[in-house]
């Protein structure tokens, strides 16, 4: 009998648990968020539901002590791998004080923890890929040996930025993984009326790197696409773009509805090719997790999310001062220019 | 103490900078072996080779992105535009991103990039390499805007850009580069950003301009002198954000203030330095307050007496402050 893909992969049985548990968590606290949103709690939710695997795949084969990530808004499950807490999420959710993507500026969604080496991002989309290259480029000039990996929806590879950014590393052969999660849809635009090119990766052999689309509802095949990704750029043979096909499974926000251009069908189908349910059942097929040990990851989980509810629901707004803080530098409050 | 062009003031300040900090660099079109197309980086690649002076496509957006992503991770970039005018598709990053970096994730991250621009007019370079773009970035607090008048201060505050913590534009006047000479010290200075500088003092009218047309104001006021008019002249250097006290000191000076700008008039930032001394200065005033501006067309043209007629000269300026000296 030949051994499982992952071992094959060189992950051990601890490490797809992980794996898992990471995937199962942005998935509860997601769900939490919506469940608070309906409840007119929190204002605003965007969701990483149906790209987990994809995220907490790649995320498995970067260095989180060494590198560094570009997330766009449906993260979750990198920013979680990355370091981010439960407690810090809630607090992005809720806008308060203490959330460290922001004091509670930005809407959800836009992470941002320098400690954990995740770049502050914003909302018009594609922004961050020359950011990107520019983490590249000093990893160059400095002679470090990290990796930056940058993410993005496949809406953002219609953008100039994805362009001039991807074109920029692959001038200078940086040592950049350019990330795509296909969701199929750029709020309801489907993929045929965003490209004329089948897949997103096609493109890369424009900037000189190598393109691969792997299957993002296979945690372990994105993983192994993107530790090449990582290995190549390491050793100095510079970026790779690997898209990721994957489904989101919610609208696009919480204002939206996705009725107006996708059936009910379609997601349907989609959500039998989740990764959060097919990688528990090859995590069990092969041995690795058991239903009690599910149920015991769950009720962890569960516990996390309520108690990281509970500590944001508490948790204080920024005060009105601090509105003027940080606009330049080693602003506290005063109003220097006003 | 050496006497130099403002451009050779543009390179000095770069070269003393890459010198004095490795993680100093530059990256723009045709700055490398072109030594840029006017020549503003010239030399820095023989010093400091291409990993440091980086000629890059011609991508805005990836200019000031990529520059943004360095700063992000601790390098100290600066950013050439070829011209102001060709700025526009990088705006989106200057604004949303390199403007927003510290705010948005509450002094946690920072963008201190500098991004240098040659503006302005009067070097027959028609609509698109004439503009004088500020007051498309005046409105955006996060960046701060330098745009300096003489060598001596170009130096000092392009230094002073390169080691603030926070995002600058720095504008220079493309005339300017080989028309306006001036001493220069040796010895390594910064001037601080955000405050503006009196260039001459004066009893009976205060002029409020930057950048090429104070050298304009200047000239005029030599002029004005023979006649017994006394021209108080304010040099903002840092456009955004104003430096108000001084604006308002001076202002008061005399209670008569003309604002001159190459910049079109309608919404140029004169208008704010116009409501900075209304808002405080009413009772000090004597004369309404007169801005002495471009055109309101959409951009230089080409032709000859044209361009003559849209560009600031010391003459247009003389007759401005007669007529207020006289009110």
């Amino acid at each position: 009998m030949s051994s499982p893909t992952y071992e094959r992969l060189g992950l051990t049985q601890n490490q797809v648990l992980s794996m898992y548990e990471t995937m199962l968590l942005a998935r509860k606290i997601d769900e939490r968020m919506w469940l608070l949103n309906r409840a007119g709690k929190i204002p605003f939710v965007v969701s990483c539901q149906g790209q987990e695997g994809a995220q907490v795949g790649a995320a498995m084969a970067l260095e989180t002590e060494k590198d560094y990530i570009l997330p766009y808004y449906r993260d979750l499950g990198l920013v979680l791998h990355f370091g981010m807490t439960p407690v810090d999420l809630m607090m992005q959710g809720f806008a308060k004080g203490p959330d460290p993507n922001s004091g509670g500026r930005q809407m959800p969604g836009h992470f941002g923890q320098k400690e954990n080496r995740i770049v502050s991002g914003s909302s018009p989309v594609t922004t961050q890929l020359p950011h990107a290259a520019g983490f590249g480029l000093a990893a160059k000039m400095e002679k470090k040996d990290f990796v930056t990996m940058v993410s993005f929806g496949e809406g953002s590879a219609s953008q100039g930025d994805f362009h001039e950014g991807a074109n920029f590393a692959g001038i200078h052969n940086l040592p950049v993984i350019f990330f795509c999660e296909n969701n199929k849809y750029a709020i309801s635009v489907p993929m045929d009326k965003q490209s004329g090119s089948e897949y997103v990766s096609d493109r890369a052999a424009g900037y000189g790197m190598p393109g691969v689309t792997v299957d993002g509802n296979d945690p372990l095949a994105v993983y192994e696409a993107v530790k090449e990704a990582v290995d190549r750029a390491r050793n100095g043979k510079g970026p790779t773009l690997i898209e990721t096909l994957t489904y989101r499974l919610t609208p696009h926000s919480s204002d939206d509805d996705d009725s107006f251009y996708r059936s009910k069908e379609e997601v349907e189908q989609a959500k039998k090719e989740d990764a959060v349910h097919t990688f528990s059942s090859y995590l069990k097929e092969n041995g690795v997790l058991t239903d009690t040990a599910e149920q015991e990851m769950l009720e962890r989980i569960k516990h996390k999310v309520d108690e990281a509810t509970e500590r944001a629901e508490d948790a204080p707004y920024g005060t009105p001062e601090s509105l003027f803080d940080y606009v330049y530098a080693g602003q506290d409050g005063e109003r220097t220019w006003q | 103490m050496a006497v130099m062009t403002y451009i050779e003031a543009v390179t000095t300040a770069m070269r003393e900078e890459m010198t004095r900090d490795e993680k100093v660099f530059v990256l723009g079109e045709d700055v490398g072996a072109r030594g840029g197309v006017f020549g503003a980086t010239k030399g820095l690649f023989e010093t400091f080779g291409e990993k440091r002076v980086i000629d890059t496509p011609l991508a805005e957006s990836a200019i000031a992105g990529v520059a943004i992503g360095a700063a992000m991770y601790g390098m100290k970039p600066i950013a050439e535009m070829q011209f102001a005018d060709f700025m526009l598709p990088a705006v989106n990053q200057i604004i949303s991103e390199a403007a927003k970096t510290r705010y948005r994730s509450n002094n946690d991250w920072s963008s201190p990039i500098t991004v240098r621009a040659p503006y302005g007019g009067g070097v027959h370079g028609a609509l698109y390499h004439s503009q004088s773009l500020e007051s498309l970035f005046n409105h955006v607090p996060g960046l701060k805007i330098v745009m300096p008048s003489t060598p001596y201060d170009v130096k000092g505050l392009l230094k002073a850009a390169v080691r603030d913590p926070d995002p600058v534009l720095f504008f220079e006047h493309k005339r300017a580069y080989r028309l306006i000479k001036g001493e220069v010290p040796e010895e390594d200075y910064t001037l601080p950003i955000g405050k503006a500088d009196v260039k001459k003092e004066g009893s009976d009218v205060t002029v409020i301009s930057y950048g090429l047309c104070l050298q304009f104001c200047l000239q005029a006021a030599e002029k004005l002198e023979e006649e017994g008019i006394s021209t108080h002249i304010l040099d903002l250097r840092t456009v955004y954000p104003l430096d108000r006290e001084a604006v308002i000191e001076a202002a008061s000076k005399t209670g008569k203030v003309l604002l001159v700008t190459e910049d079109n008039k309608e919404g140029s930032l004169m208008g704010e330095v116009a409501a900075v001394i209304g808002e405080h200065c009413l009772f000090d005033l004597d004369a309404p307050v007169q801005r002495l501006a471009g055109p309101d067309v959409p951009s230089m043209p080409y032709a000859p007496p044209l361009e003559k007629d849209f560009m600031m000269n010391p003459e247009k300026v003389e007759a401005a402050i007669r007529d207020l000296a006289e009110f």
